[in-house]
């Protein structure tokens, strides 16, 4: 009896690692395998063409005494603090209007279809969009009798175009916000509002605690997808003007497949991967100081 | 003490028109960017550069359509498109199911930790993976092929996986296991037992998917140099590139349209399974 039920075991266990062998494969072929491959890549030199040489720590050396490279990190940097927190504002704005009023699923749709339109498509919208002379974006600053900023074609105004830009996909956000709103019980608030809480009062004891989940979770996946945004500045600006809306993705781009230089592409995309990490380590490790999980569940998926 | 009361309702119903009219400009503010795209796309040349800008096409330039998709062989692209695009339609469904319910249905040693692994690369930054996925599919001889799109469709997904796995654990054992005792073999029992119930989240997925690959900037761009293996997106961003185009903003509205048309009327049919997609991803904290 008891071999047989080994053997249930053993059958059953067969059965799912098969089913989940092509992710598995999946996983190591696409995902950790090329990580680490690109770390590999990273200490060589290797234009496709030839095969790799071993060049040491060399390509990071040129990488961290490169104007080019400090510049392209500072300018996604600016791009990342600046629009992901505007995203969260604004997005959680959105979703505590919509779970305020009536008739909030046609205002869903509104804020939501932005998120389905292709990027490229709305890279080419924009770029009208934010054209200083015939685009609507100044037209409606000029209603105000303001002269709008040159926007795309400033050095200055280039970042904030792509900013602004970057604000019109807040759906995805106010989605969940509004899911996460709707799902706060009731009684919170009751309770509260006996206790002669006032809104902002109640605002700042239920509703801010209770979303900080969602509010964690956008700003961990906000940060690493801003940090690689490649597509806008690309199709729009293509790093200009005077390489102010020049990204890090763009430079590991034009290294790879311009110049070919795969060794020191690899070694910048590194040196984000690690950026990226640490900073998705930081905001993990002060999250238990100000995430709040409802029944102390922590990790759950 | 009635005026009182009535001074409150005035005050309630004062404020609710303020949420609602705030709501409405936002609103307005979001969808007309493509209002925008839409009637500009129909407005002649002399019509679309005027300031401020004119929302009524007057006359109506239909034939910025014909003129735009056939400059670059749009027909074409889109043929492409929908050939990727479907397959990599099939390809995640049928990865993400097995492994969805390899991972739901099923014990062995390490189950959890493997998942929670796989989840956990949805927080690695993609663009690191870049250069080295390129180098395989250069010494695979699938450059200027559909193959470096299409395949790794059938690896999975973690974020497609997470959310079939969240579905499939809702499906109650009992239903598999007396099929099990009818000696159902295990593909039998998924095949006819639990994909008829998870057929919304099938839908999900197959539209999650159709929205990235239909999207996919990136890929195409870097695994795709032959002009007549061009996807839509990229047919778009060399219609763009084309010189004189960034003033014949009529014509790029209408090539834009008619990339955002298709991803737009999937959404009007599935708008439920969208939201429904965006908040089970929502729900980890």
């Amino acid at each position: 009896m008891a071999g047989e039920e080994r053997l249930l075991r053993r059958r059953e266990a067969l059965y799912g690692l098969l089913f989940i062998a092509p992710a598995l494969l999946g996983l190591l072929i696409f995902n950790l395998g090329p990580i680490v491959a690109a770390l590999f890549f990273s200490f060589t030199k290797y234009s496709i063409i030839t095969s790799p040489s071993w060049a040491g720590v060399a390509n990071y050396q040129k990488a961290f005494s490169e104007s080019l490279v400090s510049l392209s990190f500072e300018n996604t940097a600016y791009y990342a603090v600046i629009s992901v927190p505007l995203g969260i504002g604004l997005a959680f704005a959105v979703g505590m209007l919509l779970n305020r009023i009536k008739g909030a699923p046609i205002y869903r749709t509104a804020y939501y279809v932005p998120c389905v339109v292709p990027s490229v498509a709305a890279a080419v919208i924009w770029l009208v969009m934010l054209n200083p002379s015939v685009g609507l974006v100044n037209y409606f600053i000029s209603l105000f009798g303001i002269k709008g900023p040159g926007w795309l074609i400033d050095p200055d105004w280039a970042k904030p175009g792509l900013i602004l830009m970057s604000l019109w996909s807040i759906g995805t956000g106010m989605v969940l916000y509004l899911a996460g709103l709707q799902s706060v019980p009731e009684h919170l608030y009751e309770a509260a509002e006996i206790d002669g809480a006032r809104p902002l009062r109640r605002f700042w004891a239920i509703t801010v605690p209770m979303m900080t989940p969602t509010l964690f979770f956008h700003l961990v996946m906000g940060l690493i997808a801003s940090f690689q945004a490649f597509n806008a500045p690309f199709i729009m600006t293509q790093g200009g003007p005077v390489r102010s809306t020049y990204f890090v993705s763009l430079l590991i781009y034009d290294n790879a497949f311009r110049y070919f230089k795969m060794g020191y592409a690899s070694a910048i995309s590194w040196i984000l991967f690690v950026l990226v990490l640490v900073l998705t380590m930081v905001v993990l490790k002060t999250s238990s100081s100000w995430v709040y999980y409802e029944g102390g569940a922590r990790g759950r998926f | 003490m009635a005026a009182n009361i009535r001074w409150i309702l005035v005050r309630r119903n004062a404020s609710k028109a303020v949420w609602h009219l705030l709501a409405i400009s936002g609103a307005i503010a979001m969808v007309l960017p493509l209002l925008w795209m839409i009637s500009a796309s129909l407005q002649t040349m002399a019509q679309v550069v005027r300031f401020p800008p004119a929302w009524i096409p007057d006359p109506i330039a239909w034939e910025n359509y014909p003129t735009a998709l056939t400059f670059l062989p749009f027909g074409l692209y889109f043929r492409n498109t929908l050939y990727v695009t479907g397959m990599v339609i099939l390809g995640d469904l049928l990865s993400n199911v097995l492994a969805a319910y390899g991972f739901a249905r099923y014990r062995f040693p390490g189950r959890d930790l493997l998942f929670v692994a796989l989840l956990s690369t949805m927080m690695l930054p993609g663009i690191v993976r870049l250069i080295p996925t390129y180098l395989l599919f250069h010494r695979l001889h699938w450059i200027n092929t559909f193959a470096p799109l299409i395949v790794p469709s059938f690896f999975g997904s973690p974020f497609l996986l997470f959310l079939l796995r969240q579905f499939f654990l809702g499906i109650p054992d009992d239903l598999t296991d007396a099929a099990h005792i009818d000696g159902g073999s295990e593909l039998a029992i998924l095949w006819r037992i639990v994909l008829p119930l998870a057929k919304p989240a099938l839908a999900t997925v197959a539209i999650f998917s159709f929205q990235a690959s239909w999207n996919d900037f990136m890929g195409p761009m870097i695994f795709l140099t032959d002009e007549r293996l061009r996807t839509v997106a990229l047919g778009l961003h060399s219609f763009k590139g084309l010189p004189y185009m960034n003033s014949l903003y009529n014509q790029l509205m209408a090539a834009s349209t008619v990339m955002v048309l298709p991803v737009l009327l999937v959404f009007a049919l599935f708008q439920r399974h969208f939201v429904q997609g965006v908040t089970l991803t929502g729900i980890r904290g």
